[in-house]
């Protein structure tokens, strides 16, 4: 970590219209050091790891790197991402770079070919492969299929992909988020692995959790501008989510025991596809009572979407059984969900969420424009929407210009807190929300857990579908756990620790795994 | 395979009941299906590398029309074959600046080049234009005398036989050589492809452009070799059997030459029938064969082959 510095960013400002996405920003990185870059989505890390990676081009300020003679850095020009790569920077970027129908061969070489005459030489290809892999103790198999892999190896491929190119600096872009709890292990100490061997790691993430284990220095970033630079050991989660967001913040949703009561939601032997046809969701039975909430955790892709899209009528189901409140739901009918009782706020909001184009106003009477006072008969009431909308704003703290600006022009928290508005105002039962807070800022995850804990305690069932392991449970009364389909498990929060979530997360089956406590018997499935 | 096996068996039953049918039947097939191959080839060298084009009808149209206009003006076959692959590399290059530069909807951008190649050559044609002949047939030595395949495969006109070598050099390009690597990546993932440094929209104008030129010479074989004059529409549809072509070979040049002799072989039989006159089916049904073929394939087979994961949609760099 003394070896020197490695890279520096002097003054960088990268302006976008309207936006100062960089401003007078400034980084450095010492050869074998782990620097995490913590922010909130929008605080400038993608732009500025976007600028050393030769994607964007900065309007202010330089980039100095290690020249390989002695004599220290030396201001370098960054213009393409071959550039980059030149210099010794790789990127891991969060969704993974790679060709899915390709070897991993295949995609490791691409834009740096090996060839004999004007065949590709594979052989000589694969060899390196197992040369770098066996180098950092990367285990790949140079032959598999990409998209065979799982999302943990694809990302190694992706890490042995940079070094194939001799990457001195790895910047890995929220590497985590795709990650089940015991491949974040398995990542954090290739890391390790890697800084011993010189490798130098730029560690962008919004997870405090995550920063505090791996990081030897962290920088925050706040609205474009570096807000400090700190060490693990001279702070701790509260004091980098005050950086991150400016003030003080809640970190762990404070909430009382749940009280139970009638069943909101019966689920019985679901199954649904997917748009290829494959049964994403099956034979799926559980239940939500009316005051608690039920969270299903599971790594991304596990049938979280389809079974949110069954649940809420956007999608069709196979075979099985829903009721919402002693009722049969019969076929697909948002509409119909929706007088029942049923809110849903939809993993994802530009398409499912919000008509961007549309006005703040009109988005808030989405589903309920054609009922009274919102229109008279086929006549749309514009002074209702719009007394309705300005009431709204205020009560669940929308940060607008106005609300007859497009849903589109605001940030995402407040795009979340039109829908969150536009749902939880209304009279409800059930409430459906996946991914309530993916991309949100610090600050307004808050505001929505406060949210959906007072619906839970005015007696609304909470169906919680999260990836995020701490939002789940922090946020549940119950655990159900989904993977490949099923729900593998349902598990008290209390009792359950981090590591047998994520064993049940990766498909392990756990003798432990208890019913959690509640009138109705409670099904552990196992697969 | 079945359909394959079902054509060896029918082929070799047909050998000893009259070679001599047989043996036109064959050199039928492969004459129908040069175009197709030709245009299915560049169909998916631009798909490979993400660009959809239904545009490969319009490019052979107004291939075959300069072509053909060159040979009544030159004379001169072997130029006119080089104009036409120019002609088809500009359209290809149109294709190509729609897409790529304008980021055009790339349906719509083919039915453009469909419908401006139909209105170019029906306005300029005139009837009555003389040629100075056409391409004819070179028998490859002792080999052309060889029975059943040697005058099927050993004695044919230069087109035919560039086509046929046309079909390895594009495989082994496709799948053996980088430029090939990169041209797939591009129509998967062309992010993927931007961030190792790969120039995404070069690989597609070249592509787009080589792929055009393919049409060319797909029209060219039809003014140029087949018939030797040009008549309005006189691609008929073989554009967008060679989309079918190319989507039941799976995007490759080999199994797209696979399937384009299917069809030939069908078209063949087709002619033979109507020829012979001995079935006692309206001549409108046996004509049918061709088209039947194409739509039962495509119902059966559409599903099962997977395209190029990007294709059709225009790639927009961060």
């Amino acid at each position: 970590m003394d070896d020197g510095l490695v890279l520096e960013v002097r003054n960088i400002t990268k302006r976008f219209p309207g936006v100062l996405a960089n401003n007078q920003v400034n980084f450095s990185l010492y050869k074998g050091e782990i620097h995490a870059l913590l922010g909130e989505n929008g605080a400038g890390k993608s732009t500025l790891m976007n600028v050393i990676y030769g994607l964007y081009s900065p309007d202010e300020g330089e980039i100095l790197l290690d020249s390989r003679s002695s004599d220290g850095l030396k201001p370098v020009e960054i213009r393409t991402p071959h550039d980059a790569i030149r210099h010794g920077i790789g990127m891991v970027h969060q969704h993974f770079m790679l060709v899915p129908v390709f070897t991993v061969t295949e995609n490791i070489i691409l834009g740096d070919e090996i060839t004999r005459g004007i065949a590709l030489d594979l052989n000589t290809a694969r060899e390196n492969i197992r040369r770098v892999s066996q180098e950092y103790g990367l285990d790949v198999d140079p032959d598999a299929i990409v998209e065979e892999l799982p999302v943990g190896i694809q990302q190694r491929v992706e890490i042995v992909k940079a070094l194939y190119r001799n990457a001195k600096i790895l910047v890995l872009d929220e590497p985590t988020a795709v990650l089940t709890p015991q491949e974040v292990e398995d990542l954090f100490r290739i890391v390790h692995q890697l800084t011993e061997r010189g490798v130098s790691i730029i560690f962008i993430t919004h997870k405090l959790k995550e920063v505090l284990a791996i990081a030897d220095r962290i920088t925050v970033m706040r609205r474009g501008e570096v807000v400090g630079t700190t060490t693990p050991q001279e702070t701790g989660e509260q004091g980098l989510a005050a950086m991150m967001v400016g003030r003080e913040v809640l970190l762990r949703v404070e909430k009382g025991p749940a009280k139970p009561g009638e069943v909101v939601l019966d689920v019985k032997n679901l199954s649904v596809a997917d748009d290829q046809g494959h049964m994403t969701v099956r034979d799926v039975t559980f239940q939500v009572r009316a005051g608690e909430i039920l969270g299903i955790a599971g790594v991304q892709g596990n049938g979280q979407t389809e079974l949110a899209e069954g649940l809420t009528g956007l999608r069709a189901i196979k075979s099985g059984e829903i009721q919402l409140n002693g009722k049969v739901v019969p076929a697909v009918n948002p509409r119909t969900l929706v007088e029942e009782g049923m809110a849903h706020v939809p993993e994802d909001r530009h398409k499912h969420g919000l008509v961007l184009e549309h006005t703040i106003a009109d988005n808030m009477v989405l589903n309920t424009y054609y009922q009274e006072p919102f229109a008279n008969g086929l006549r749309r009431n514009p002074e209702a929407i719009e007394k309705n909308a300005q009431q709204l704003v205020k009560e669940f703290d929308v940060r607008t210009p106005g609300y007859l600006v497009a849903a589109s022009t605001l940030s995402g928290g407040n795009q979340q807190k039109v829908i969150v508005a536009r749902e939880f105002s209304r009279p409800i039962h059930l409430l459906i929300a996946n991914q309530p807070t993916r991309g949100l800022d610090v600050g307004s995850i808050e505001y929505i857990h406060r949210q959906i804990v007072a619906k839970r305690d005015k007696g609304t069932g909470v169906l919680l579908i999260s990836a995020e392991l701490d939002e789940i449970t922090s946020l549940s009364d119950r655990i159900a756990v989904m993977y490949h389909g099923q729900i593998v498990a349902v598990v008290d929060p209390e009792t359950t620790t981090r590591e047998e979530l994520g064993l049940l997360m990766a498909g392990a089956q756990l003798e432990t795994a208890i019913p959690a406590g509640g009138a109705a018997p409670d099904n552990v499935l196992h697969s | 395979m079945i359909v394959l096996g079902l054509v060896l068996v029918a082929i070799l039953y047909g050998s000893i009941v009259n070679l001599q049918i047989t043996t036109a039947l064959l050199a039928s097939a492969i004459r129908h299906s040069t175009p197709l191959v030709l245009g299915a080839m560049c169909g998916l060298i631009c798909e490979r590398s993400g660009i959809v084009n239904i545009g490969i009808e319009g490019q052979m149209l107004f291939s075959a029309f300069i072509g053909f206009l060159a040979n009544v003006y030159t004379g001169n076959l072997f130029i006119s074959v080089l104009i036409a692959l120019l002609a088809g590399a500009l359209l290809g290059l149109l294709m190509a600046f729609m897409s790529v530069t304008l980021r055009t909807n790339q349906i719509i951008g083919g039915t453009v080049i469909n419908i401006l190649a139909l209105g170019l050559t029906g306005y300029f044609y005139t009837a009555g234009l003389r040629t100075q002949g056409k391409l004819g047939p070179i028998p490859l030595g002792p080999l052309a005398d060889i029975p059943l395949i040697g005058p099927v495969l050993f004695n044919n006109p230069p087109i035919t036989y560039a086509t046929i070598l046309l079909v390895f050099i594009v495989n082994f390009v496709l799948f053996r050589t980088a430029w090939g690597l990169r041209t797939r990546a591009v129509g998967e993932h062309p992010r993927a492809a931007d961030t190792v440094g790969i120039d995404v929209y070069k690989m597609q104008y070249v592509n787009t452009i080589l792929a055009g030129a393919m049409a060319g010479l797909a029209g060219a074989f039809l003014t140029l070799e087949a018939v030797g004059s040009f008549e309005r529409g006189m691609t008929n549809g073989r554009g967008f059997v060679a989309l079918a072509v190319m989507i039941f070979g799976k995007w490759s040049p080999l199994g797209a030459w696979g399937a384009a002799l299917l069809f030939g072989f069908t078209t063949a039989v087709q002619t033979q029938l109507q020829f012979a006159g001995q079935v006692q089916i309206p001549h409108q049904f046996i004509g049918m064969l061709p088209y039947l073929m194409t739509i039962i394939v495509l119902a059966g087979f559409v599903g099962r082959s997977r395209p190029p994961a990007a294709e059709g949609e225009p790639y927009t760099k961060e």
